[in-house]
């Protein structure tokens, strides 16, 4: 679901000016299989998958399958339109040190989004 | 593009509100029946000027927007940096009802969205006979806190940005940018501490939901109108507030948290017939 995650948000420059003060690395959990997402001035470097024996990340995003492929519709699904919309029906948990997070979070939306739209693209 | 001005015209009160002098920014456009709107949290009247802007409204209606003590253009009190800015029912019903008095509005029709569409259910249980009637937009009972509301209110973060941040998802994902972008910007220009300030009202202290069935909506009509993508007061918390009371709810296709600046001329035409039939009732009464 991860695949073009680095392409699209490398590629739109507003997201990137917007998170040009970031460095971090993150982890985006669908259901078991995790993901670090390491990003560097606004641009992600890697999108390394799992299983990690000893994982590094300031902070995690965890959801099933199922609910990220809602937050993700190409149609919108009211109720599932955005991660704090998840979040409140607790289908998706925010958890670590969350200021890189909350301090980016407009990026952050954006960067979700993009995931989203990869996987549009891939449909 | 031609220069213009817009019709709306904006002027300052000064006023005591709560025991305290205060400097209120208000604008207002039209004529007839008072409709006296009300922002959400941490934003500014600025919300409604597609309302203030659009005659269908404004040739049967005049329609008044106050920016609240802290918001927008109107100062906080002397004073204001000695205290935590927070927002409860009691203060919010009294402002509304001293701001309509010291506008001298002969029973307006009262308009509120998201914190104002859940005062409003407040002033509809309290003083239904101040009012010709209200309209709640996005009212739900009660919001149980889904965040960490301190996250909004810190020196390692920017208020604005995280405000901004917190709220984009409640707009419509099939809202127009530019409406999306300028209900952000409000958000990202609201003062210090503001939004959490007034989420103390929406989140803690304002919960109604044990109120519901003793407002008489036979005193006052009640109509509420909620966007489908509206996560925050949902349409299912709306729903129970008509079936409580009475009132007329209308769920909005295309629509979220924000529907008079995400998309005005979307909301605008659920809005018209609820104003036409308001119009037609005082016109019924008159007779």
């Amino acid at each position: 679901m991860l695949e073009n995650l680095a392409a699209r948000t490398n590629g739109d420059a507003n997201l990137v000016r917007r998170g040009k003060h970031l460095n971090t690395s993150f982890l985006i959990a669908i259901d078991n299989a995790d993901h670090i997402v390491r990003i560097e001035h606004g641009r992600i470097a890697s999108v390394t998958p799992g299983p990690f024996i000893t994982p590094n990340y300031a902070f995690a995003l965890r959801a099933s399958r199922d609910a990220w492929e809602k937050l993700w519709s190409a149609a919108p699904i009211p109720g599932y339109t955005d991660i704090f919309a998840l979040v409140k029906k607790k289908l998706l948990r925010i958890e670590g040190d969350l200021h890189p997070f909350m301090s980016n979070l407009l990026y952050f939306k954006g960067l979700i989004a993009a995931a989203g739209q990869s996987r549009k693209e891939a449909a | 593009m031609s220069p213009r001005f817009e019709p709306a015209i904006g002027r300052y009160l000064h006023l005591d509100l709560l025991g305290k002098p205060h400097r209120l920014y208000v604008e207002e456009a039209g004529s007839g029946i008072p409709l006296l709107c009300l922002h959400t949290a941490g934003s500014d009247g600025r919300q409604y000027r597609g309302l203030l802007n659009d005659v269908r409204i404004t040739k049967n209606y005049r329609v008044i927007v106050f920016d609240m003590p802290w918001h927008g253009k109107s100062s906080p009190p002397v004073g204001w940096e000695n205290e935590e800015y927070r927002l409860t029912s009691r203060d919010y019903v009294r402002m509304i009802l001293e701001v309509s008095a010291a506008l001298q509005l002969d029973k307006p029709v009262v308009m509120g969205c998201s914190i104002g569409g859940r005062i409003v259910l407040h002033l509809a249980h309290e003083h239904p006979d101040k009012f010709r009637a209200i309209v709640g937009l996005e009212s739900s009972p009660k919001v149980d806190p889904y965040y960490d509301v301190s996250w909004l209110h810190r020196p390692d973060v920017h208020g604005g940005e995280v405000s901004a941040g917190i709220v984009s998802g409640l707009v419509a994902p099939t809202a127009p940018d530019e409406g999306r972008w300028e209900t952000l910007w409000h958000y990202m220009q609201s003062g210090p501490g503001v939004f959490k300030g007034d989420l103390h009202f929406y989140m803690i202290d304002g919960d109604i939901s044990g109120k519901l069935d003793e407002i008489d909506t036979r005193r006052c009509p009640l109509y509420l109108l909620t966007g489908e993508y509206d996560y925050s007061c949902t349409t299912e918390g709306t729903l129970e507030v008509a079936r409580r009371t009475g009132a007329q709810a209308m769920i909005m296709k295309d629509l979220g948290h924000f529907p008079m600046s995400e998309n005005p001329e979307k909301f605008i035409g659920y809005l018209l017939p609820v104003l036409k039939e308001i119009r037609a009732g005082r016109q019924a009464s008159a007779a």
